[in-house]
């Protein structure tokens, strides 16, 4: 069975956010996979391992991102496509959706994977817009996978408890955590890497033009929210004492009980 | 011209859910400023019961898509529902709650419908230069991303509890119509085998008022059960951060965080949690927070509203006691 996993590269959940020229500054921000990517990564592996067939990933980003991509590939993915060209620093959601989709096409494949959301633009749009371009059903936000006979029967979180839900292949599914526990590269598995297969691909490249792709959301305009500031700390009281005090505050003060 | 605000409500055991409300409530203001008539959209199977409750929150207009193929949520069937009726319809914009459905549907809506979306938006203006813009957290909540559409219809989902509910009006009438659900053989391929539904008196996470969550402090998984008796007493749902889900303690649809559910009550109590950034990253926009911890020098004091350094298991229930003496 073939797999294409998207991913993204993401700052390190831990880095601060710093604003310069009305952007968001990267500098000496520390790169990673996208968490949710890093689940959909193991899941694939574990599917070839047990059904053979390749692993490819499919990343859109800078030049930067290869990292990202090499990660993967030390995991154990086969080989990668790299969509980077100027023309996607200023894409939206549509954009990055249709070109993802074009390259994805050229790929065969039986089964799409990608994480629930990015952590840095938290959109949760990307891969199910892929799925809906490529025409076919997509699973969001799946816990459990089980594969047979040209289906997939997947359990997702719903609000307030889970669903099964059996769906033909091709089909794509989003990665939640809980999904499994992503494996680190080992040193073989990064030498490895190395000499795996990475194509570097623009717009042209995948026969698209820059021109017809004009996003249909603005700009994002950025801004940090109000530092939270230290409250009331009650210490050194006796227990019943400081909660005493605590419900009162949250009575009269806040208002909130 | 597109025109028109749709919300698409969701409801559950016959009531519609708050968040679908809290929509029609600011979106009944935004649409009183532009003139736009604001539509509820109610999917399901029969819906019609459901027109009285969203009138009051103001809706000008219900559109019921009554099928018993709409009856339980799957992607397909909704898409290709809602997204023909869309296309008849035109509206200028499409909002729904950011809920296990919103989520899942907006985006292949939006797609469906060539069109733009802001995801998990916390705040919606009118803008006179392209009819609505949304504030979203991104970066766990580090960060605000502002967007608009450069085109209609604009696709929305909201945070719950983020916008502010407004006063029901009994007396508002809506006009209600009917729209046939259409829904393409294609977009029935994925089968809802079985839904398992936990039935809990607890509020759902992402929607409740009050919140209140366990970390590693907690200890182990049977000490839970002296949160829950907290949260009963107030109304409460049950948190955790990761350390405690991956300890064991307890499962991890309960996790708050980056890797876990996004809530905004108005009140988070976080008993025995340091206080990471990713755990801040779940409920940092959270009205008030207190902390409930032992060590003094925890990062969760330096942006808790109210806190008590001490032992939970000494002050939680007692916390319940006083908690119960309020009621
Ligand atoms: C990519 C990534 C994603 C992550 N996602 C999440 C996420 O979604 N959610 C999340 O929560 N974390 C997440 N984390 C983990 C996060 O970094 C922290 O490790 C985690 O939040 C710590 O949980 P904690 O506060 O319960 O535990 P600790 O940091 O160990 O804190 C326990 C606290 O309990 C206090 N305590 C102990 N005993 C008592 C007692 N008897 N009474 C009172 N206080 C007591 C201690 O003083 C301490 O402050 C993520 C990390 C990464 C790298
Ligand atoms: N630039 C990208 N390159 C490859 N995959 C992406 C990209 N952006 C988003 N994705 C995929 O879509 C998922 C959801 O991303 P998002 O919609 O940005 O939250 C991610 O987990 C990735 O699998």
């Amino acid at each position: 069975m073939n797999i294409v996993v998207t991913l993204k590269q993401t700052f390190d959940t831990e880095a601060n956010i710093v604003l310069k020229d009305g952007k968001i500054d990267a500098t000496g921000v520390n790169m990673v996979m996208n968490p949710y990517d890093e689940f959909a990564v193991e899941e694939a592996l574990k599917l070839r391992e047990k059904d053979g067939g390749e692993v490819v990933i499919v990343c859109m980003g800078g030049a930067d991102s290869e990292k990202a991509v090499r990660t993967a590939l030390a995991m154990g993915a086969d080989r990668a496509v790299l969509i980077n060209d100027p023309a996607l620093d200023a894409s939206d959601e549509w954009v990055r959706a249709e070109v993802l989709a074009k390259a994805i096409k050229d790929i065969p494949f039986d089964l799409l994977l990608a994480g629930r959301i990015a952590v840095d633009d938290q959109s949760s749009q990307v891969a199910v817009r892929v799925a809906e371009v490529l025409g076919m059903p997509s699973v969001t936000s799946i816990l459990k996978l089980d594969v047979d006979g040209g289906k997939a029967t997947v359990t997702r979180e719903i609000d307030g408890g889970t669903e099964t839900i059996e769906v033909p292949l091709p089909a794509m599914l989003t990665a939640q955590k809980g999904l499994n526990e992503p494996r680190y590269p080992t040193m073989p598995g990064i030498m490895k890497a190395k000499k795996k297969e990475m194509k570097t691909v623009t717009l042209a490249d995948l026969g698209l033009n820059a021109a017809d792709f004009a996003p249909k959301m603005t700009a994002p305009v950025y801004s940090l929210p109000e530092a939270r500031k230290a409250g009331v700390v009650i210490a050194g009281e006796e227990p019943i004492d400081a909660v005493k005090k605590l419900v009162k505050l949250l009575h009269e003060e806040a208002k909130v009980v | 011209m597109a025109k028109g605000i749709w919300v698409i409500i969701e409801h559950h055991d016959g009531e519609v859910r708050k968040v679908s409300l809290e929509i029609l409530s600011k979106c009944r203001e935004i649409a009183d400023k532009t003139g736009d008539p604001l539509v509820a959209v109610i999917p399901g199977k029969d819906v019609a019961a459901l027109a009285d409750s969203v009138a009051a929150y103001g809706a000008d207009k219900v559109i019921l898509v009554d099928d018993a193929k709409l009856e339980g949520y799957t992607t397909g069937a909704y898409t290709s529902a809602l997204s023909k009726v869309a296309k008849k319809e035109e509206p200028a914009a499409i909002i729904i709650g950011n809920t296990a459905i919103g989520k899942d549907l907006a985006p292949r809506l939006a797609q469906r419908l060539g069109a733009g979306m802001a995801s998990d938006a916390v705040g919606m203006e009118h803008d006179d230069a392209n009819f609505l813009s949304f504030k979203r957290p991104i970066y766990g909540g580090k960060a605000f991303a502002t967007v608009s559409a450069t085109s209609k219809p604009v696709v929305a989902t909201i945070r719950p509890n983020a916008l502010s509910l407004g006063e029901a009006d009994a007396g508002r009438k809506a006009e209600v119509v009917n729209e046939a659900a259409e829904i393409d053989a294609d977009d029935l391929k994925a089968i809802v085998k079985e839904v398992a539904l936990v039935a809990s008196a607890r509020p759902e996470l992402i929607e409740a008022n009050a919140i209140i969550s366990g970390g590693r402090g907690m200890k182990g998984p049977e000490h839970f059960a002296i949160l829950e008796a907290c949260a009963d007493t107030i109304g409460a749902a049950v948190g955790a951060s990761r350390a405690a889900v991956d300890a064991g303690f307890i499962e991890e649809k309960f996790q708050v965080g980056q890797t876990g559910k996004t809530v905004s009550p108005t009140l988070y109590i976080a008993c025995g949690i340091s206080g990471a950034i990713q755990h801040l990253a779940g409920m940092g926009s959270s009205k008030v927070i207190v902390a409930i911890n032992k060590d003094p020098e925890a990062h969760i004091f330096t942006l808790a509203d109210y806190g008590i350094v001490g032992d939970l298991f000494e002050i939680v229930p007692l916390l319940t006691e006083e908690f119960k003496k309020l009621s």
